[in-house]
């Protein structure tokens, strides 16, 4: 129907004069158009995110000094490595704990926002966005300085309550307990955000209803809170899970990797390999194996994108 | 169901909605409750680093109570806002940012619009691919790039590895498909009748772009805008592998790696730093908060 029109359109401009209407017309033509104002955009992704990925991938079966192409040996001297396998372990537990326990706080926050009389909300929401609109680089830092040994905030409030010292960053459980703390605490506003919004599309007929049927609060949530922000809670939390299975920024500044390399994420290992010790491929061999991971969650985001593309 | 429940309400409904108020009111004051708990969760860091920023070293070394300013001095801002060296990251800092910001937006938005209105060959795949780009992350490609750019220099002569400009190519990578992608979804947004109806009267396709999509979008460009800045302007992983020169930095990297001295830490100034570093975002988010957050709504929402 609109490419009627259009043409429609074009025929009345064709009065215009010769010499520019072949240009412009050209122009007109909805294909040469759409090419032309698409193609920054597809240069940009082919040639700077498209053949880095498969350049990777090349990288990764190379030798050291990138002369000598080794197959898969890289992944199989990485294999043998004990190393390696924490790192994956690390990886893991980090991604899974941290991305649970965003999900779970943002809920909650969010729920309580939502509780409150609509006026006082934004400034709720002002101050708990806070965390998500620092650069994480900068708010590490932050809480590398509550860490501290010895003159730790948190130790000093600890020994309050007869608490401590604790060695926050320099015993394995504590470093991992506070990559993953600080990693909660910049990202629960994100979900909290998101969750908000899901909640506000809730009608409210519906707990009304509810409550007249005597639910409780409890039965609410699982009933109708739950139910009606499934798609939203499924796709944060994945998007999410990406997103923190890549993560750099928090343990390169907090731990470094370690103690004893215990806190290594893929990113920040790969960057110890590839750049600092600057074993380009072994490290790009490193940070090839969040790919499958990745490539599961986008799979899954995917689905449910492409759903809602049909709904509309 | 739920109808049915309501009617039978009916009668009752005075009694039920005196229980339900004094829920409400229950209901509020633990919501009160567990959001100071989260509030102060939330704001500890940054209120930390506002109190350390404070004071001065002796201070600090002291062991007295580490929550509050006996003696507060200007002394660590005065210092930083003086040493060339800070000042040179913030440049570096802005000016990345301000021109990504700008590359970012001639980049998508016309891409947005052609992804939005104009279906031809490929677009729709051309949105998806969007979108996975977006589901890269840095710390996938960095090693790549990093490679690509001393070929590339070895190839042609031109050296982009530690010169701040390099960035201006790289975070791009990082900016645009989010950008396009809630662009996308905006435009989709304004109805089909505008368009078409500028096209009927001879606009051109750049010019309902320009004199329609955008001027309707806007709230959905200034999203996209504070997002494109944001990024830009937090972003560690990428200055930290293709710029080492201390005059190359920008700020996230240069405080990590400036102030702190081998084992010596001056946490005085590395928190007026990190706090100097933090204020831009959330200045910008102070004001144009509910654009930020409709960035962010709409770019998980709508994918």
């Amino acid at each position: 129907m609109a490419d009627v029109v259009v043409e429609q359109g074009r025929s009345v401009r064709a009065a215009s004069p010769r010499k520019r209407a072949s240009l412009r017309n050209a122009l007109r033509r909805k294909s040469t158009m759409a090419f032309f104002l698409t193609l920054p955009l597809i240069l940009l992704i082919a040639l700077l995110v498209l053949y880095p990925a498969f350049y990777s991938m090349h990288l990764a079966t190379l030798n050291k000094s990138m002369q000598k192409f080794v197959g898969f040996g890289n992944f199989t001297f990485l294999f043998k490595r004990d190393t390696f396998w924490m790192v994956v372990r690390q990886s893991c537990i980090f991604a899974l704990t941290a991305v649970f326990f965003k999900a779970l706080m943002g809920f909650i926050v969010a729920h309580f926002v939502h509780n409150l009389p609509a006026k006082g909300q934004r400034k709720w929401r002002g101050m708990l966005l806070v965390p998500w609109v620092i650069p994480p680089a900068m708010s590490t830092l932050a809480w590398l300085w509550l860490f501290d040994p010895s003159y730790s905030a948190f130790n000093y409030t600890l020994s309050f309550f007869g608490i401590g010292p604790i060695p926050w960053l320099g015993d394995t459980f504590w470093a991992r307990f506070s990559v993953i703390l600080v990693n909660v605490w910049y990202g629960a506003p994100f979900f909290m955000i998101m969750y908000l919004a899901a909640l506000k599309s809730v009608p409210d007929q519906l707990y009304e209803a509810a409550s007249i049927d005597g639910a409780n609060w409890w039965q609410k949530i699982w009933h109708i809170t739950l139910p009606m922000m499934r798609n939203i809670i499924a796709i944060t939390t994945l998007f999410s899970l990406i997103v923190t299975f890549a993560n750099f920024d928090i343990v390169r500044i907090l731990t470094s990797g370690g103690p004893l390399d215990s806190t290594h994420l893929f990113a920040t290992w790969a960057f110890q390999v590839g750049i600092q010790s600057s074993d380009i491929p072994l490290g790009a061999c490193v940070s090839l194996f969040m790919v499958p991971i990745l490539a599961i969650a986008a799979i899954f985001i995917l689905r449910d994108v492409n759903k809602r593309g049909n709904e509309a | 169901m739920s109808t049915l429940a309501i009617d039978k309400g009916g009668p009752t409904r005075k009694v039920k909605y005196r229980s339900m108020s004094r829920d409400r009111a229950w209901a509020l004051r633990w919501s009160y409750f567990f959001l100071v708990l989260f509030a102060i969760f939330s704001l500890t860091p940054p209120i930390y680093m506002l109190i350390t920023s404070l004071k001065s070293s002796a201070e600090i070394s002291a062991a007295t109570n580490p929550w509050w300013v006996f003696h507060p001095t200007l002394s660590n801002y005065v210092e930083l806002l003086s040493s060339n060296q800070f000042l040179r990251f913030f440049w570096n800092s802005a000016i990345v940012s301000i021109v990504v910001v700008t590359i970012t937006m001639l980049i998508s938005i016309p891409a947005a619009f052609a992804l939005a209105r104009m279906k031809f060959w490929g677009s729709t795949t051309l949105a998806t691919g969007v979108f996975l780009t977006y589901l890269i992350p840095d710390s996938l490609l960095f090693i790549p790039l990093f490679k690509m750019l001393a070929v590339f220099q070895d190839l042609t002569g031109i050296t982009l590895l530690n010169r701040w400009y390099v960035l201006l190519f790289i975070y791009p990578t990082l900016t645009v498909p989010f950008c396009t992608w809630i662009m996308i979804g905006y435009f989709a947004s304004i109805p089909k009748e505008l368009d078409e109806a500028a096209l009927i009267d001879g606009a051109s396709w750049l010019q309902t772009l320009t004199r329609i999509f955008i001027p309707v979008a806007l709230p959905g460009l200034i999203a996209a805008t504070i997002f494109a800045f944001t990024v830009s302007w937090a972003q560690f992983l990428y200055p930290l592998v293709f710029t080492t020169s201390i005059d190359q930095l920008v700020l996230p990297v240069g405080i990590t790696t400036t102030l702190i001295k081998g084992d010596v830490f001056n946490w005085g100034q590395i928190m007026t730093g990190a706090l100097l570093g933090a204020a831009p975002p959330l200045i910008i988010y102070a004001f144009l908060m509910d654009y930020y957050i409709a960035g962010l709504t709409a770019g998980a929402t709508k994918g």
